[in-house]
């Protein structure tokens, strides 16, 4: 679909491409690079698996007490504290390490891990659980039972459950009770070629702690600082190819 | 004589009832008008198929990420959405707004909108477009 859609439109597209890579490095803070390469996906276009979606997390860089990208998030997506913290959604949550040996403490966010081979999908008896063709690992709402075996099956804790009926959602992310819901690695944003809010978040508070993008693009930031640095997935005997990698744990 | 009158008086009562009643069901339900210069489809078309359309679509933009604003959600509540004398967005599934009236008339139950948001966001870019959303 994609390679045979408007051949006569490439070269706009391409020049396009090349003003928004241009746009969005200049509008970044020295040293931070928001957008390496932006993909140019038309709106009619689907998706395709040319295309593996991830993240790369240094926490060396990760502040301890820093929640900036837990904000964005929930700004984002309309995630809202009732003070009800036992049932409230987290999309992203703030993970503390402390090395038992030396007292290093490591923070680090953690959010739904986008599995090469989700086991939330695997186990979900209507099939809501999916993951879409360029990596990024979604509920389908409309028939999500809300069973809830997906969060079982997570061994990342990522996923959450609505308990209470809400209001006022955000039209770009439909969310309501009775459905179980995790982080979407924003795909109505990435989908326009932008940035996850989290990560614009990151950069904006000039932490520059996650780097999104493409993993099948050897010449994009993520597959050249993946190449370069050591990095691990968390639980990677579980051999499920994470879509998120961390560096410094 | 008395029972005769009575039940007459009655009948007439229930007919003109009865009167008032289709009269009512002949206006059918009223729709606020929408902005934007036309539908996305003939009218005729989107009263017989919008939830084929939503439905279609919504496996499109979630599964494939095609984006496109027509048959989408989001798009109809941007044009079907009136804004109250505040200036403000009132909701599309609020009694006689564009979504609510007609399906209460048909007497269809939407689920759409325990999930989907019921106003366009003030200041947000429009589906479909580029912009910051």
């Amino acid at each position: 679909m994609s390679t045979t859609k408007r051949p006569d439109n490439r070269g706009r597209r391409r020049f396009l491409t090349a003003a928004g890579g241009v746009t969005a490095v200049a509008t970044i803070a020295p040293g931070v690079r928001l957008i390496q390469r932006v993909l140019a996906k038309e709106d009619d276009q689907a998706v395709s698996s040319a295309v593996r979606w991830g993240m790369l997390i240094n926490t060396n860089k990760c502040a301890t007490g820093c929640n900036d990208c837990v904000t964005a998030c929930n700004s984002e997506h309309g995630l809202r504290d009732t003070g009800r913290p036992d049932t409230d959604p987290q999309w992203i949550r703030k993970v503390k390490l402390v090395d038992d040996q030396t007292g290093k403490e490591t923070s680090l966010p953690m959010m739904c891990q986008h599995c090469e081979k989700p086991p939330c999908a695997d186990v979900c008896p209507t099939g809501a659980s999916f993951r879409r063709t360029d990596g990024v690992v979604l509920v389908d709402k409309h028939i999500c039972i809300g069973c809830r075996y997906c969060m079982m099956a997570c061994p990342y804790k990522a996923r959450s459950f609505v308990h209470e009926t809400l209001t006022d959602q955000r039209p770009w992310s439909p969310r309501g009770k009775g459905t179980v819901e995790a982080c979407t690695f924003c795909v109505h944003r990435v989908d326009r070629g932008q940035q996850p809010a989290c990560v614009e978040a990151c950069a904006g508070a000039d932490h520059g702690a996650l780097v999104f993008g493409n993993l099948n693009d050897p010449k994009s930031e993520i597959s050249k600082r993946a190449k370069a640095v050591s990095s691990r997935q968390i639980r990677a005997d579980l051999d499920l190819n994470t879509g998120v990698r961390y560096e410094g744990v | 004589m008395t029972t005769h009158r009575t039940t007459a008086f009655l009948l007439s009562g229930s007919l003109f009832l009865g009167l008032a009643l289709t009269a009512n069901a002949l206006s059918g339900p009223k729709i606020p008008q929408a902005r934007g210069e036309k539908c996305v489809e003939p009218v005729e078309m989107m009263r017989r198929n919008h939830m084929e359309f939503l439905k279609h679509k919504r496996d499109a933009t979630m599964r494939w990420g095609i984006r496109t604003e027509k048959h989408s959600l989001v798009g109809c509540i941007e044009c079907h959405a009136a804004k109250g004398e505040d200036g403000k967005y009132i909701p599309v599934n609020d009694p006689d707004q564009a979504c609510r009236s007609c399906h209460d008339y048909t007497a269809v139950t939407m689920d759409c909108f325990s999930c989907h948001a019921t106003v366009p966001k003030e200041g947000a870019a429009p589906a479909g477009s580029k912009g910051d959303s």
